[in-house]
């Protein structure tokens, strides 16, 4: 079969804008410290992201230390505890899944996949980058003030956010609305820039629907932070001069302390909508490039085109709109009209199809694939695991009546977890192991990163699939302790026991991953530009790791979508999108 | 032998809803002819909005919540001329001042892409002048909500303490975005006027090549913050 020299304009339009200018930094700061490069920008985000993620993993091992052996850690007080529950949850979703799905993964992976030098603006990328990293030493600041960090629980809740007696009341509290504040205006600067690249930046032939799920993943939930992050910013706002100055927007008039506040006539409900109106598609922020990676982390390692390319893509779309309407679903027990209670339920149930499609589309491109059981693989099906799981849950909670009985237990919490926390986790895992010998131009250990992998899955299973039980029994979350409790029988405890015991060991096991990551960047094997045969530009390029500008001399044309695994009468298994067409006549004719 | 065919989609528009599609997820860009720019500022923008908007859903419930009775806004927001205080006068001249520099803002831009360099300069400066102007009437409404009538963040004489919060958070907000408009129309004026957009000269927030498409870009928030003064015309002085 011989290639025809065909001509290229004939499948691609030929370009509309002009090369991208690069900036070309002389310095070494201006290289790798203030660099504008998306992909040192990418691991500055991860690298911080990861590094107060690690804070937060400690935090959850002091409150499960708590929990199982209660006042046995004699320095771990009540208010001790609730800070550490505020702050693991606050720092894990917005400091560390959002930074590292959107400013890490989407720095990364936007310009690469797309075919883009660099961002569109690659000096406010940079700014973006340092004013996330100050939002994170103020919100690390807010652990050594006079009365610690806020220990109002992640969700902030007034008037008890800010009323004396909830630890962190005195600086905590405010060192958490502007830090939030700060990593909002960081955010949107850096969120401006992937959603004009995706737009607006992509290279010839690269059509919206050639995007590879991971760009779609990514724009998406780039669209919902910058149109639900607003909420939060001015709830920020509102409830930083309720504290402040003294005015009432959310503060009614409350008896504290024996004594009369000044406030007046406020209204805390206001706090819970706009909260949940962010609170709500922040959750899709971090699920939807955790699809998006996780669809092209299956279709590589099954060797098989994604199922329902068109679907999966829709599905996305369909996802992000919908999480702007269900944010109530949340504040089932808050007080609220029934009828509103009817709407949101069913518009959360409602999501559920667009979900259950990807999940479906996920396990058909499994079947029959050529599945190779390779690291991130199998952190693909741990999320496939783990998302069924707490999709599954959410159905209940979902329904105002079922809702309302389990609200605020470890029931929520075992949901939320399996559904949020390690689902995405399990995808970034997987993605860092998929990505890794691109990034670093390094293999992984690959001993260590399975028993990383097996340690954090059954690990994770041992943390949270008890807590159900756990839940359904009526052990509330946030609880300090609830020993000497007459309707928990003894066993509750021992549970909990066990519980902690599995989550020190996963605890740990994430030290292994870091450890992995660090020392094969250094003396892991050389890795080649295209080591699990994928498509996508990012392994197309003429170095590993990509230089400046990425791709070289030339930018990359696309001539078909990311998923041409396994194609009849090709040669390999795999056709690189920047592969053109072969003319069909030299087929017929050899 | 499908996904050949699908390599190789043809170029040619498909007639209707679907050329229409086609077109818009079409490669390279989605908006044809749109700088990366002004793709940005009409982003940020929508995200503005959900700013603004939440302020204004919050300044609905804090005053449908709130027990106390709302104070009138034809009495606290008239001026005495003579003796007799005339409701909303002064509100009238801002929004009377705010509009026109939309209509000045209109016009440079409208010059700026004839690259007709001093009439451009000139309805800048004359933007900005008037978006100051703004600024200054809006301090003079507070020093004289705050020292006259004693309104404060925190309570007022006339009712609801609320009223004071948002009056102050909402209009402050609003204020610091014509702020913000205004100084970066002083530093348009002055990049046009030294030939700066011409000579392309790059800009030390984007650090790219400067051209009259940023007076457009500026222009965009320009008039975004005016429509955003007529909703709060509407809401906090016409309710």
């Amino acid at each position: 079969m011989e290639h025809i020299a065909h001509d290229e304009t004939s499948f691609v339009r030929p370009a509309e804008v002009g090369e991208m200018e690069l900036y070309h930094p002389k310095t070494w700061l201006g290289k790798y410290v203030f660099s504008q490069d998306a992909k040192t920008i990418a691991i500055q985000y991860a690298g911080t992201a990861i590094a107060i993620g690690m804070v937060a993993l400690v935090l959850s091992w002091l409150m499960r230390l708590q929990l199982a052996w209660p006042n046995t850690f004699t320095f771990i007080d009540p208010a001790y505890y609730l800070q550490a529950v505020t702050m693991h949850g606050m720092i894990m979703v917005v400091y560390l899944l959002t930074a590292l799905f959107l400013g890490g993964f989407g720095n990364y992976l936007i310009p690469l996949m797309v075919g883009a030098r660099d961002m569109v603006f690659p000096w406010l990328n940079m700014i973006s980058f340092w004013v996330y990293f100050m939002a994170v030493l103020l919100l690390a600041a807010s652990f050594f003030v006079g009365g610690g960090s806020t220990g109002a629980g992640w969700t902030l809740y007034p008037p008890q956010a800010i009323l004396p007696g909830t630890p962190g009341s005195e600086a905590g509290i405010l060192l958490m609305l502007a830090s939030l504040a700060v990593f909002i205006i960081g955010f949107t600067m850096g969120g401006l820039n992937y959603v004009v690249t995706i737009l607006q930046a992509r290279t010839r032939g690269m059509t919206l629907m050639r995007m590879p799920l991971t760009v779609w993943g990514i724009f998406v939930a780039t669209v919902l932070a910058l149109f639900a992050f607003p909420a939060l910013f001015v709830s920020a706002i509102m409830m930083a001069l309720d504290i402040l100055l003294g005015t009432s927007f959310f503060m009614p008039a409350i008896m504290t302390m024996g004594t009369e506040s000044e406030h007046v006539g406020g209204n805390p409900l206001l706090f819970q909508h706009l909260f949940w109106f962010f609170g709500h598609p922040e959750v899709y922020i971090v699920a939807l490039p955790a699809f998006g990676i996780v669809s092209d982390l299956i279709s590589v390692h099954a060797r098989k085109n994604i199922f329902g390319y068109r679907m999966m893509v829709w599905a996305i779309v369909i996802i992000g709109a919908l999480s702007f309407v269900v944010w109530a679903h949340h504040m089932y027990v808050s007080g609220m009209n029934p009828y509103f209670g009817f709407f949101f339920a069913t518009t959360t149930l409602i999501i559920a199809v667009p979900t259950a499609l990807k999940v479906y589309n996920w396990v058909l491109t499994l079947w029959q694939g050529n599945i190779h059981l390779t690291v991130p693989m199998l952190f693909s099906i741990a999320f496939l695991l783990f998302f069924i799981n707490g999709g599954m849950t959410g159905l209940f909670l979902g329904n105002a009546t079922v809702s309302m009985p389990l609200s605020d237990t470890l029931f929520v919490v075992a949901h939320f977890h399996m559904v949020m926390a390690v689902a995405p986790v399990m995808v970034v895992c997987g993605a860092i192991y998929h990505w890794y010998p691109k990034i670093t131009g390094r293999w992984y250990h690959e001993g260590m990163a399975r028993f990383h992998f097996w340690v954090t899955f059954v690990g994770s299973y041992l943390v949270f699939l008890p807590m159900h039980y756990l839940g359904i029994m009526g052990v509330p979350r946030r609880y300090f302790e609830i020993t000497g409790t007459s309707f928990l029988p003894d066993s509750a405890q021992s549970v909990n026991a066990s519980i902690t015991i599995a989550a020190l060991v996963v605890g740990f096991a994430q030290l292994v991953f870091i450890f992995n990551l660090v020392v094969s960047s250094f003396n892991g094997r050389k890795a080649p530009g295209n080591p699990w045969n994928a498509t996508t530009l990012e392994w197309q390029t003429a170095h590993t790791p990509p230089e400046h500008g990425n791709f070289g001399d030339e930018l990359p044309c696309v001539y078909r979508w990311a998923y041409d695994y396994s194609v009849p009468g090709a040669e390999d298994d795999f056709i690189p999108q920047n592969v053109p067409p072969r003319d069909r006549q030299a087929e017929v004719t050899p | 032998m499908s996904t050949e065919t699908m390599a190789s989609d043809s170029l040619e528009l498909k007639p209707g809803l679907a050329g229409f599609f086609d077109d818009w997820g079409s490669d390279q860009r989605a908006f044809k002819g749109v700088p990366w720019g002004k793709a940005m500022m009409w982003i940020f923008l929508v995200s503005d909005t959900f700013i603004f908007g939440c302020f204004l859903a919050s300044y609905m419930t804090v005053r449908m919540s709130t027990l106390d009775p709302w104070p009138s806004a034809s009495e606290v927001f008239a001026l005495s001329f003579g003796g007799a205080p005339i409701p909303l006068i002064l509100i009238a001249i801002m929004t009377f001042v705010l509009i026109t520099s939309s209509g000045t803002m209109a016009l440079a831009v409208n010059y700026g892409y004839r690259k007709n360099k001093w009439v451009t300069f000139w309805l800048l400066l004359a933007t900005a002048l008037l978006g100051a102007t703004f600024v200054g009437m809006q301090v003079f409404e507070w020093s004289k909500l705050i020292f006259e009538e004693g309104v404060r963040p925190w309570g007022n004489p006339m009712g609801a303490a609320q009223f004071g919060s948002v009056f102050f958070m909402v209009t402050g907000f609003h204020g610091f975005h014509v702020s913000i408009g205004v100084i970066f129309l002083f530093i348009f004026s002055y990049k046009v006027a030294t030939g700066h957009l011409d000579k392309q000269t790059p800009g030390w927030f984007t650090k790219r090549g400067g051209n009259y498409e940023e007076i457009e870009i500026l222009g965009l928030y320009w008039h975004f913050v005016d429509l955003v003064w007529v909703f709060i015309f509407a809401f906090f002085y016409l309710w």
